[in-house]
């Protein structure tokens, strides 16, 4: 098997027929998905909010599919390859309690004031200038992004199916339009739903059998220790005293840097997973939301990162610089060597699955903002509700011809979109700083949102890009985005309270349900401990359990 | 409740929370089923495959017969999510009226 995989030139999957047969299946049932939930839309809000009626399971599991793409699948096996353990950071102290917080205090705001969008929020909280620069930044981010997935998934296709690139490319956007120009965010949570599903069914074989081959998890461990990674590849938090770590990173970095501000800066103001929480039922769904995406975030590192380690130390020769050996193939490589046809077609099935679960996040995201916050807000107001419909179906089209165009020219310029990727994540730890800051202190102006905003991306940006020009050295590209994010969430604290100083504050009526402290409509004690009479529906039990289930995660490994 | 809502409405967040009573979404399908079918179908297809298994396949997964296995697991969970299903069918919408935690419209 092994012998024919090479012959057909490297990294070669040998899918039969059934294995085309099951990514078809899969294929129709997410067009299916699409067009079934057509009948359940009627207004613009079915559209783009799936008129606020998914219960907390749906919308928990599609907030933690719309992370769950494809990059960052092989990413994090490629990363589990190369530095071990240290890799779950990124999950249990870079993820689990951004979502707990997002759920318990900041979820109140977002649900409670009825925005439909995360820069809506902003314009009720701040003024319009703030509104429309955050409104702008996202959708372009949005579209590149989904570009990069694009490609990407072009890429793996290519490699693994020998797909030529742009046959995956139109392919691949082609499904997603359909589905979502169709069915709107209803299809694509559906759809991240059915696939959370499909990547597991895809990634606990490769595990199952790994784990097999090397003799069970003592074996990995053994295996490990014994291999070029060592005995350090086993430990999370030993040596982060200095930087003489698989990582490179110091605890203060990742403490600080990877926990704090860039993990509530993603997890709790991009909009293309708080769309997932501000579509569900009531605000106690709502808040519940992000909390129990907690849950199957805080084991997927063993269906990354144990496969990663497994590959590690299964397959010589991985780690290469280039060609079929890199990192990036961990998983792929393990799919050929030890999945025969049928669980292999499953696999295939939920890597495709990943990036288009990626893709249309991406995308739905996109559309909502573009729709709400651009084409209603600043180009043409108080149309009907049809009207807003129409233009969100043609933002979906043109975002996703949009996203085509850059995944072509990432063909060409690869390192390109890795740093405009890098660029726009650095807009999310000032934004992160702008709305923590206006959401516990009701003194904050209109002006300060404004300036603290494009204060603080500036100056990450512009620290990124001296980083670029070599002005200003970091050991690492990881290194560097712990810096550029703390000092853009300093920036940005800092500027907001110097021009809140300066500025008068906006009235406290218009600020009700937007700022702690100030209740409105349902961010109102009694209204959010309503529905949450029964314990294993409230988000505070549930967060605290989520978050010493993560303190526990990391025990064996300390 | 209502005292506390005097934040001057939004024009176009209220107009958002107008359409939701109009909402369609009420008639949206059930996604357990969607779940549920695909599962069955994966697992029927893949358990049988695994039934027939080659030895050489079964080598390749380290001797584990992966697919019967998977066929099943896949199977399993797709039942769950129709018997699910069949239990606890999907609420019937009840009436805006019942709706407390909406703002008070004016």
């Amino acid at each position: 098997m092994e012998v024919l995989a090479a012959e057909a030139g490297g990294l070669r999957l040998q899918l039969n027929v059934l294995d085309y047969v099951l990514l078809t299946l899969y294929f129709v049932t997410v067009l299916g998905v699409g067009f079934a939930a057509r009948r359940a839309i009627k207004t613009s809000v079915d559209f783009f909010l799936s008129g606020r009626s998914m219960p907390a399971w749906v919308t928990g599991l599609a907030f933690v599919s719309a992370n769950l793409g494809a990059l960052e699948i092989i990413g994090m096996a490629a990363n589990g390859a190369q530095y071990g353990m240290m890799t779950v950071h990124y999950y249990w102290i870079g993820a689990v309690p951004a979502m707990v917080f997002l759920g318990i205090v900041m979820m109140p705001f977002y649900y409670g004031s009825k925005v439909r969008s995360v820069p809506e929020f902003l314009r009720l909280r701040f003024n319009r200038p703030t509104h429309l620069f955050n409104a702008v930044t996202f959708a372009v981010a949005q579209v590149l992004i989904a570009g990069v997935n694009l490609y990407a998934l072009a890429l793996v296709l290519d490699a693994l199916l020998g797909w030529p690139l742009w046959v995956s490319i139109v392919i691949g956007a082609a499904i997603v339009l359909i589905y979502i120009s169709i069915g709107g965010l209803s299809s694509a949570i559906y759809n991240e739903v059915l696939q959370f599903f499909v990547i597991l069914a895809g990634l606990i074989p490769i595990t199952v059998i790994g784990l097999v081959k090397v003799g069970g998890i003592d074996g990995l461990w053994a295996a490990v220790r014994s291999s070029e990674l060592g005995e350090k590849a086993l430990h999370t938090w030993r040596d982060t005293g200095g930087t003489d770590n698989p990582l490179g990173a110091h605890w203060f970095g990742l403490v600080f840097g990877l926990g704090f501000v860039l993990s509530f800066g993603y997890w709790t103001t991009n909009f293309a997973e708080v769309q997932r929480a501000l579509s569900a039922k009531d605000m106690s769904a709502a808040r519940r939301t992000p909390i129990i995406g907690a849950f199957p975030k805080l084991f997927i590192p063993a269906v990354t990162v144990i496969p990663g380690l497994i590959a590690a130390v299964t397959i010589s020769g991985l780690g290469a610089e280039e060609g079929d050996y890199i990192y990036n193939n961990a998983i792929p490589l393990l799919m050929d060597a030890l999945l025969p046809n049928g669980v292999l077609g499953i696999a295939v099935t939920g890597l495709v699955a990943s990036f288009m679960a990626g893709m249309a996040a991406n995308v739905s995201g996109f559309n909502t903002v573009f729709t709400y916050d651009i084409w209603q807000t600043y180009v043409k107001k108080h149309m009907p509700d049809a009207y807003y419909l129409r233009v969100g179906r043609i933002a979906t089209v043109g975002g996703i011809v949009a996203g085509i165009g850059t995944a072509f020219i990432a063909a060409g310029f690869n390192n390109i979109m890795n740093y405009i990727q890098a660029l726009f994540s650095m807009f999310n730890a000032p934004l992160f700083a702008t709305f923590i800051v206006g959401m516990f202190w009701k003194r904050m102006s209109a002006a300060a949102g404004f300036w603290s905003l494009i204060s603080g991306t500036v100056a990450s940006v512009a620290l990124y890009l001296l980083y670029l020009a070599d002005i200003v050295p970091f050991n690492s590209d990881l290194e560097e985005s712990f810096w550029g994010a703390g000092l853009a969430f300093v920036t940005a604290v800092v500027v907001a309270v110097i021009v809140s100083m300066v500025t008068p504050p906006k009235r406290e009526d218009d600020l009700r349900g937007l700022v702690y402290g100030l209740s409105g409509t349902t961010a109102h004690g009694t209204a959010v401990m309503e529905a949450d009479e029964v314990w294993w529906r409230s988000p505070v039990i549930l967060g605290s359990i989520a978050l010493v289930l993560s303190v526990l995660l990391y025990l064996p490994f300390l | 409740m209502t005292d506390d809502n005097n934040r001057p409405a939004d024009e176009m967040v209220g107009e958002g929370a107008d359409l939701e009573r109009v909402s369609a979404a009420a008639r949206l399908f059930d996604v357990r089923r969607v779940i549920g079918g695909l599962f069955v179908v994966y697992g029927l297809i893949v358990a049988v495959v695994g039934l027939f298994d080659s030895q050489a396949e079964i080598d390749k997964a380290q001797g584990v017969r992966i697919n019967l296995w998977m066929g099943l697991a896949m199977l399993a969970l797709g039942a769950f999510f129709l018997v699910w299903q069949w239990l606890r069918p999907p609420e019937v919408p009840s009436a805006p009226a019942e709706d407390d935690d909406r703002p008070p419209m004016h």
